[in-house]
């Protein structure tokens, strides 16, 4: 039996409703736990606000490009982030929702879904990116009936069934892979060419139950109680077909986590947050950090490391702005 | 053979420390057509060597009837967790919680035990409106990494609210329950066997889901 456990001990610390942070982090991946970790260690008085600790690594089965670690578990590489920032007794909380930002006088308050509302002196909007959907007739009604976005959670309800995975990137070919093992049959569809890494798409020779579909658009699921097709269309023939399956992995991308903040700082039209080198937004005191930006590439190293430059960014902002002091009916209790 | 390594043991001792109350893990299993009731016990008696304050009550689910209907098992190998009184919160897991939900197993030991981490004013006003039963099955899979989550949030409900009783259920060790949910993605969560939901959604989508129910 294999345990992946994952308790993170240390003495707690809170984050507090009453103090006004010098920085507070929205979200609590790469990113934002290097951020956290480096203004921790300018002396900076730094909060974390997540929604699901770690982000999305805690989703990726083995991470091969961390310098450092040729291979790891995504969880077990996290949860070594983790321990690290909170062994600097940061305050992290977790499990809640940022769902508004907004200002009174030059004090940014972070609004949560259950009501709370802490204050800072700057921001650091570190919110990641989720799975993009096909956006097609069908993905909807069987999302969970058939349609999935998660290949180490849900393969093994595929166990000697069918499954077609839609995309052409690392994580799809990585997908088929780890799929291939446990489904009869798997089929890679990808509207254009392949986008991932060559190591991995050698890879795919090993597996002759892997079939491959390229220049291929999805575009109708289909099913009754549950998914049993797809119409595809061949993008060089013209023609039209329905594959049978039972299961469709969508794995094509992702999409920033910018709901909460559109109308605080401004994005662009692929939902990032627009930022400059210094990793600033448009508002003075407001950073955004990782995938959530229009910095290109989306990788845990580049997160991380984009979260260490802002940090460093927010510390010369404090240095060099006029200290904000708490107002008395913040700091009166 | 045993299940822990030394570095767990200890990394789950030190753990334990933090209990208030004692616990009692409540395992029923089956002597025959169960392949996993073994292994589910025998990881129990080593949870149990960990702390002072956890002890263990094996049950034979065919001769312990009674019991399983007090706790209200019906699936075998199950655990449910009794408070210091020896009284059924409403937590309970089926089948082994190994892979990523030993994470929800150990932090549901504790908040039984009366370690809890409290819940923003606004979400106890809306439990305390809890008042007809519910139940709320969280299937899941052990390979996936954001299924204890969910099940923390369900048990947690369960300990703040006595209508409410919230359980685990290991998909692939429980085919069948899981085919008659259609589950084929994991976290699902089904609430009175009639609202659902998938994925570890925030706690106020739990509670609009009960909601429903009353
Ligand atoms: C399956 C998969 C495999 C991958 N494999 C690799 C790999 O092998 N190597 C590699 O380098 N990269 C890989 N990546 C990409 C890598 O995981 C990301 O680039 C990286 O995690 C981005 O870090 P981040 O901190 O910017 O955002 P995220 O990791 O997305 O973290 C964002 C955090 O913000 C939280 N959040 C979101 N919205 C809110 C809100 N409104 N309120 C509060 N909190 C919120 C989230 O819960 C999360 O904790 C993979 C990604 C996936 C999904």
């Amino acid at each position: 039996m294999e345990l992946n456990l994952d308790i993170t001990e240390g003495p707690k610390v809170h984050l507090k409703k009453e103090v006004l942070y010098d920085t507070l982090v929205i979200g609590g991946g790469p990113a934002g736990l290097n951020t956290a970790l480096y203004a921790k260690r300018k002396g900076l008085n730094v909060g974390v606000i997540t929604e699901r600790l770690g982000g999305q690594v805690m989703d990726t089965s083995t991470v091969e490009n961390y310098l450092g670690y040729e291979s790891m578990t995504g969880e077990g590489l996290v949860n070594k982030f983790i321990g690290h920032v909170q062994n600097l007794q940061v305050p992290i909380l977790k499990e809640v929702r940022v769902e508004k930002l907004d200002k009174d006088g030059d004090i940014h308050q972070v609004h949560l879904k259950n009501g709370e509302v802490y204050q800072s002196r700057t921001l650091v909007l570190a919110t990641g990116s989720k799975p993009r959907k096909l956006g097609i007739p069908g993905e909807k009604e069987f999302s969970g009936k058939g349609v999935a976005y998660c290949a180490i959670c849900d393969g093994p309800f595929f166990e000697g069934l069918d499954v077609v995975i839609a995309g052409g990137g690392n994580t799809a070919v990585e997908s088929a892979i780890d799929l291939a093992k446990i489904a009869a049959r798997v089929d890679l569809v990808h509207r254009s060419q392949f986008r991932a890494d060559q190591v991995l798409i050698d890879q795919l020779k090993n597996y002759d139950n892997i079939h491959i579909h390229l220049d291929t658009q999805m575009q109708e699921i289909m099913g009754e109680a549950m998914v049993n097709g797809i119409k595809v269309l061949d993008r060089n023939t013209g023609e039209e077909s329905i594959m049978n399956t039972n299961g469709i992995f969508v794995e094509i991308g992702y999409l920033p986590n910018s709901d909460a903040f559109k109308e605080y700082v401004q994005i662009n039209d692929r939902r990032e947050i627009i930022v400059d080198a210094f990793g600033r937004t448009n508002v003075d005191g407001v950073f955004a950090a990782g995938d959530i930006t229009t910095i290109p590439y989306k990788q845990i190293i580049t997160s991380a490391g984009d979260g260490a430059k802002v940090a460093l960014a927010v510390n010369d902002y404090l240095n060099t702005h006029a200290r904000i002091e708490a107002p008395q009916k913040v700091v009166a209790k | 053979m045993a299940l822990l390594n030394d570095e767990i043991r200890e990394q789950l001792s030190g753990f334990f420390k933090g209990m208030k109350e004692d616990v009692t893990l409540a395992v029923f299993t089956k002597k025959e057509a169960c392949e996993t009731c073994k292994e589910a016990e025998s990881f129990m008696q080593e949870i149990e060597t960990l702390s002072d304050k956890i002890h263990l009550e094996a049950y034979d689910f065919d001769t312990h009837q009674d019991k399983a209907k007090e706790f209200g098992v019906t699936l075998t190998p199950s655990i449910v967790l009794l408070d210091g009184e020896k009284k059924h919160q409403g937590v309970k897991f089926n089948g082994i919680p190994g892979g990523h939900e030993v994470n929800s197993f150990i932090k549901g030991i504790m908040e039984v035990s009366g370690a809890l981490d409290s819940l923003p004013e606004s979400q106890q006003e809306r439990l305390k409106k809890i008042t007809k039963p519910v139940n709320i099955k969280v299937f899941v899979t052990l390979g996936c990494p954001h299924c204890p989550g969910a099940v923390e949030k369900a048990h947690k409900l369960a300990l703040e609210n006595p209508n409410i009783d919230a359980e685990m259920i290991e998909a692939q060790t429980f085919g069948e329950v899981s085919n008659k949910f259609n589950v084929s993605s994991v976290p699902k969560v089904v609430i009175n066997d009639e609202f659902e939901f998938v994925g570890n959604q925030p706690l106020d989508t739990f509670l609009e889901e009960i909601e429903k129910t009353q």
